[in-house]
């Protein structure tokens, strides 16, 4: 087996990380391991190493051979390739191709299950209660009960200008 | 207000105690977040860092989290300063090294700290002593929800907190324990045990954060992930290892008692021996040491002497402390001697280890 770094050597040092059920792998060599510091267990972390053995290759490959770059703050994607930082929040999507399958090896998931700021839970909250009603609506409709549909067709309404009013907001 | 004035005297600090805190020294949640119409610190220009700071402070300044605090720009701050900061673990070695445009704030009791433009526009981190990691989340979540109200985060659905490097994306989350593990180290334990928490998906680093060496024994345990899992299950994982090392810790200790006392006393009374009597020792070998002359502490072989003691010299004897303590710049040689005579005048009212040792004090703390 060649080392996965260099793809010259053979490699001698093989690294499995088991996070939940996922298992993530590196052969490495010698020379290659040393560097990486690896042979120092306390200041390794295998995240970082597959950051800096994935990306270049992986954006490359996600290009396509044309030189991306963010148009938000100019970014470019030989500058993702030397920092593994980006420039700014919308390199995201500039980047996202040559990013996924990076998160995918680096995380647990791609996508974010955690804290979400409350101004866009009320906003994703306020999306669910207009389709549970829209659905609502529909049924009384077919079952020609239109009070109640008049009331239905009122509280979507409301909750659709709450939406209109929340995509707005004052901040600097 | 100086930073001199504003900060705990060491004593005070290495007297901070918590649940756990014979092994687990301190606990730290940390949230990165950006706003999303800025470049992120490292990419931006020095108008737009500016511009953001600006932008931040007020934010900040209006937390009843942060009434009192102690705020400063980073090129306002001594080079002294800066590295006192970094010794006391409230800010990163890099963001020592950051100047216009970076700052930080910190609050009265120094429990939460926010450094602004370090990798992220915002990173601040909940600190407590002893193994107290839900706790110091719940605080860090509450500060991040005040925040979110007068700032606009770069968030995105699918991606969560957006950061500048990918592998803080998502939650934005590190969560970490600092760990006094003398007893795996002396029993040689601690590689193994590095090894099944790295597979865990755990990181260990050094005493100072990435890349740097476990002085004194004191290892850092954190999550590496940040993606795809929620802040709560992050927590709830690494404080399960967190215990299980606390155990494994106790039982090499336990076992070292019983298996090679000697050798540990050895260990010990040597350690004791050099600080109590060296006249030129480096920062490392001081550190190294009093990591030994702590865990004695623990093992009952100095009756009567506190933690406190060896957590005090830990802090002191480090070269920016101990230039502040001397009120002038010394170079190494000269922090060399100084700061033996500080640990030879310590330990002069310490007596030597007993030996053989007393029966072991219950491995249980008493929380």
């Amino acid at each position: 087996m060649k080392c996965c770094v260099c793809k010259n050597r053979e490699a001698t040092v093989h690294l499995t990380q088991i996070a939940g059920d996922k298992v993530h792998k590196v052969d490495l060599c010698e020379e290659c391991a040393k560097n990486k510091g690896v042979n120092d267990p306390t200041g390794f972390s295998l995240a970082d190493l597959l950051l800096g053995l994935g990306a270049a290759q992986q954006v490359d490959e996600a290009a396509g051979g044309v030189e991306m770059r963010c148009r938000r703050c100019g970014f470019t994607q030989a500058d993702l390739k030397k920092a593994g930082r980006l420039g700014c929040p919308d390199c995201y999507r500039t980047f996202a191709d040559a990013l996924e399958g990076l998160l995918k090896s680096m995380h647990k998931g791609t996508r974010h299950v955690g804290k979400v700021p409350a101004a866009l839970r009320q906003v994703e909250d306020t999306r669910e209660l207009i389709k549970q009603l829209q659905k609502q609506l529909a049924k009384a409709i077919e079952e020609e009960q239109f009070e109640q549909a008049a009331v239905l067709r009122d509280a979507i309404k409301q909750a659709t200008a709450q939406l209109a009013n929340a995509a707005t907001p004052n901040k600097p | 207000m100086t930073l001199e004035a504003f900060l705990a005297p060491p004593a005070e600090a290495a007297r901070r105690s918590g649940p756990h805190d014979r092994i687990v020294m301190s606990s730290r949640v940390r949230l990165a977040r950006n706003l999303r119409k800025f470049p992120f610190p490292g990419w931006a220009k020095k108008a737009e860092r500016m511009a953001l700071y600006e932008l931040v402070s007020p934010a900040l300044a209006s937390l009843p989290e942060l009434q009192g605090a102690f705020a400063e720009a980073m090129d306002h701050l001594s080079p002294l300063d800066k590295q006192i900061l970094v010794e006391r673990h409230l800010i990163s070695r890099e963001h020592a090294a950051k100047g216009a445009g970076s700052g930080l704030v910190l609050d009265r009791n120094e429990t939460l700290c926010v450094m602004i433009n370090e990798e992220d526009h915002l990173r601040m981190q909940a600190l407590r002593p002893g193994l107290q990691l839900r706790q110091a989340w719940t605080a860090l979540d509450a500060v991040d929800s005040a925040l979110e109200k007068v700032l606009d985060y770069a968030f995105d659905a699918q991606l969560g907190y957006l950061t500048a490097c990918p592998t803080n994306l998502g939650t934005g989350i590190r969560a970490s324990a600092m760990l006094h593990l003398p007893g795996l180290v002396l029993s040689e334990q601690i590689n193994p045990v590095i090894q099944s928490v790295n597979k865990l998906g755990l990181a260990v680093r050094g005493l100072y954060g990435e890349g740097t060496e476990a002085l004194g024994n004191v290892f850092q345990v954190s999550n590496q992930m940040t993606l795809g899992e929620t802040e709560a299950a992050i927590i709830e994982r690494l404080e399960k290892v967190v215990l299980q090392l606390l155990e494994h810790e106790e039982n090499a200790r336990a076992s070292l008692l019983e298996r090679r006392p000697r050798m540990v006393l050895n260990q010990i009374g040597r350690a004791y021996g050099v600080l109590a009597n060296a006249h030129i020792i480096a920062s490392k070998e001081a550190m190294n040491l009093l990591s030994l002359l702590r865990l004695g502490v623990d093992l009952g072989l100095f009756p009567g002497v506190d933690r406190s003691l060896t957590d005090e010299l830990f802090l002191i004897t480090q070269p920016a402390h101990l230039q502040r303590l001397q009120a002038e710049e010394l170079d190494a040689d000269q922090r060399d001697e100084v700061r033996a005579e500080l640990i030879r005048a310590r330990l002069k009212s310490v007596r030597r280890p007993e030996s053989p040792p007393r029966p072991p004090p219950e491995a249980a703390e008493a929380d």
